[in-house]
């Protein structure tokens, strides 16, 4: 069975703080692992796997490197890039016949007008994120957020998600700022000096129970604790973070799956890697229990409603009919310890509790001709 | 009068204090939060002791002669043996890494250790206390069954979704059968003709027919209230006479209880917080449950039906055995 891997080359990204180290690897090792894992299994079905490896240069072309995977027989391909570089490579000729999953792309367009027959999203989208932490802020009742937003189209994004967010689970946002001031740079800004005057001043304003941050690039949000004007707490893509995986999670038997990966990738699983690693374990779990390798075997079961993937977060992982969204948990983690895990207790879906986080059926505007 | 009364109350309770029998059941439970093994008197029902072991204490049995309790101390990486008259740890066995289930030959000189972490289960000469041999499972072995004439070994692994049956003189896979997600506790039958495997997150039972290698029914719960995706199968238990299996739900916070002719369910008890394993009074006539969130051990009375109280252990209890 072959596994496609598509990517581009990108500048490392280097985190602010010394704590984590720059990858360059990210998704890439989360899909090497679950191909380790599923070739362990398939020893035992005479199923064997591999990974065809497709990364681009920086600026490489997408079309390139959809035909190069095509013809060397890849119908699977996990697709570790943003989302117009997605959309680019679902809308090939070749991936017609090929089922991608995206494991990366956090944007909500994917799933409702931007959504595509041949993609599943093992990524979260940015609601279900949203979603996750406005339902832990309303069981804190701490229901008055301040918004401060990055220059990123991301963290606009983000920022959009958080306000539907605030208004689904009770919260309500008492300001909105934009970070104007530099970003951060962990060699030659320790933030003890500029950043520590500038933190005050874009965090002012009127009182709040939590400041929401949306810095999806991590360019300035890890300064804000400690510094801000009120003494509150920082969530959002920093702090209290809503997120698929972090190393904080050793529950539900995660510490074999967090051993497993830093023996294979020498460092920390990210939330990046975990969703790859969904993606190729997902193949794995539809070939084992179809007992079949063919692509039209494989897909009639991931798409059907008896796929489940265990995925190291207390239930069972499956795909959403309506836009192909892969429903699970989402971890808050604070930056050394788990704090919850959403959805949280209370909120109630007459299917189950995971649709109430993202973009639940009758309010997707995706449609799919399947 | 009342007096009166109280002396004849008196009277009448000495000769039954003394003519209770001495010879009750002692319950060991693994604590795994606590790195203790709370020892718990059966007749009382008090704790009469706590045992230090090893770290993350889970898997727990036995030896044979009744003499000593092995240990799994996943976080030390060895499993401890542990004298149960002195209540001190006489020595260690070398499981391999990460050890959490294990199961011990039924003539008492082999265990056979699920190595969580390396994809392998590790065979134990228990009186050389020497590694003999380790096969290669699935992936994250957890439980692990054996045939009543010790031929063949089940060991089930957690993200390959499989029970592995193992040929024992061979130390070799001889079958493969996939189970619902998240396999961890595997339970031969006492006629040695099913296995019972349960799936903590397809939240199911597979009873697998032990020679045609097949699965012949798969067993689902449901409980008003609790939704489907807190109903996670794990520790299973049946009476000698083959009739009444019991499953613990974890965070269900419930044990099932299943006709083996029928495998309907029949009824479901209320116990403590994620309760995990479970292990019957040697008369059969009392169920202990481990509950790890809760803290406590839940007591059922099997002939009432009843769950009749519940003990405080100490930090997460997980395994648990009862030595007549």
């Amino acid at each position: 069975m072959l596994i496609g891997y598509l990517a581009r080359q990108e500048d490392p990204r280097t985190p602010l703080s010394f704590l984590e180290p720059v990858a360059t690897d990210e998704g890439l090792q989360g899909a090497r692992l679950a191909l380790a894992d599923n070739n362990t299994t398939g020893v035992f079905l005479k199923q064997s796997y591999r990974l065809v490896e497709q990364v681009l240069p920086q600026d490489g072309d997408i079309a390139a490197g959809v035909k190069a995977l095509a013809d060397e027989g890849v119908r699977f391909v996990v697709a570790d890039l943003p989302a117009d570089a997605l959309l680019a490579a679902a809308d090939q000729p070749e991936a017609k016949s090929m089922l991608l999953f995206n494991a990366r792309a956090t944007d909500d367009a994917l799933r409702n007008e931007q959504c595509r027959a041949n993609i599943l999203h093992t990524a979260p989208s940015r609601r279900m994120l949203a979603d996750a932490l406005a339902q832990y802020l309303a069981w804190k009742k701490w229901p008055r957020w301040s918004l401060l937003t990055g220059r990123d189209p991301g963290d606009t994004l983000y920022a959009e998600a958080v306000r539907r967010a605030a208004k689904r689970f009770g919260g309500k946002i008492v300001a909105e700022k934009s970070w104007t001031f530099d970003t951060g740079n962990r060699r030659t800004d320790t933030g003890v000096t500029t950043i520590q005057s500038d933190i005050p001043l874009a965090t002012q304003g009127p009182d709040y129970d939590v400041l929401v941050v949306a810095d999806e690039a991590g360019d300035f949000g890890d300064y804000l604790d400690g510094r801000t004007w009120y003494p509150r707490p920082v969530a959002g893509t920093q702090g209290l973070t809503a997120t698929a995986w972090s190393r904080v999670n050793e529950q539900w038997g995660g510490t074999q799956l967090q051993s497993r990966f830093e023996k294979l990738a020498g460092r920390w699983m990210t939330q990046r890697d975990y969703a790859a690693w969904l993606a190729v374990r997902s193949v794995g779990e539809a070939a084992a229990r179809t007992n079949a390798t063919g692509f039209g075997d494989l897909t009639g079961y991931l798409h059907g409603p008896d796929f489940e993937l265990a995925g190291f977060k207390g239930e069972a992982l499956s795909f959403r009919a309506w836009d192909g969204q892969m429903r699970q948990p989402i971890l808050i983690a604070g930056p050394r310890m788990l704090v919850s895990v959403s959805p949280q207790e209370g909120f109630l879906h007459p299917v189950t509790p995971l649709d109430t986080l993202g973009d639940d059926a009758p309010e997707s505007k995706c449609r799919l001709n399947r | 009068m009342r007096f009166l009364l109280s002396c004849t109350l008196l009277l009448l309770a000495g000769p039954v204090l003394v003519a209770e029998p001495v010879l009750a059941e002692t319950i060991f439970v693994s604590n795994e939060k606590d790195n203790q093994i709370a020892v718990v008197d059966g007749d009382s029902l008090q704790i009469k002791n706590k045992i230090k072991v090893g770290r993350r204490p889970r898997g727990i049995t036995l030896s044979a002669d009744g003499t000593q309790l092995y240990v799994c101390v996943g976080d030390d990486n060895r499993i401890d043996v542990v004298d149960i008259a002195s209540g001190k740890i006489v020595h260690t066995l070398p499981s391999g890494p990460d050890p959490e289930l294990f199961v011990l030959s039924p003539d008492g000189k082999k265990l056979y250790v699920a190595n969580e972490n390396d994809n392998m289960v590790t065979v134990i000469d228990v009186a050389d206390r020497k590694a003999i041999g380790n096969i290669q499972v699935g992936v994250e072995p957890e439980g692990m069954g054996i045939s009543p004439d010790g031929k063949i070994l089940v060991n089930t692994s957690e993200t390959t979704n499989m029970a592995h049956f193992i040929d024992t003189e061979k130390h070799s896979v001889v079958g493969n059968v996939l189970v619902d997600s998240r396999p961890r506790v595997a339970r031969f039958t006492d006629d040695g003709k099913q296995v019972w495997v349960s799936s903590e997150i397809g939240g199911t039972v597979s009873v697998i027919d032990a020679a045609a290698l097949k699965v012949i029914k798969k067993i689902r719960f449901e409980v008003t209230g609790v939704r489907r995706e807190a109903i996670q199968a794990v520790g299973i238990q049946m009476t000698k006479d083959g009739k009444r299996a019991f499953v613990a739900l974890g965070p269900a916070n419930r044990i099932a209880e299943i006709d083996t002719d029928s495998f309907e369910v029949k009824r479901y008890f209320l116990v403590g917080q994620r309760v995990w394993n479970l292990a019957f009074s040697p008369d059969e006539k009392r169920l202990y449950t481990t509950n790890g969130i809760s803290n406590d051990l839940s007591v059922i009375d099997l002939e009432r039906n009843k769950v009749i109280k519940s003990i405080p252990v100490g930090g997460a209890p997980w395994g648990i055995v009862v030595k007549p």
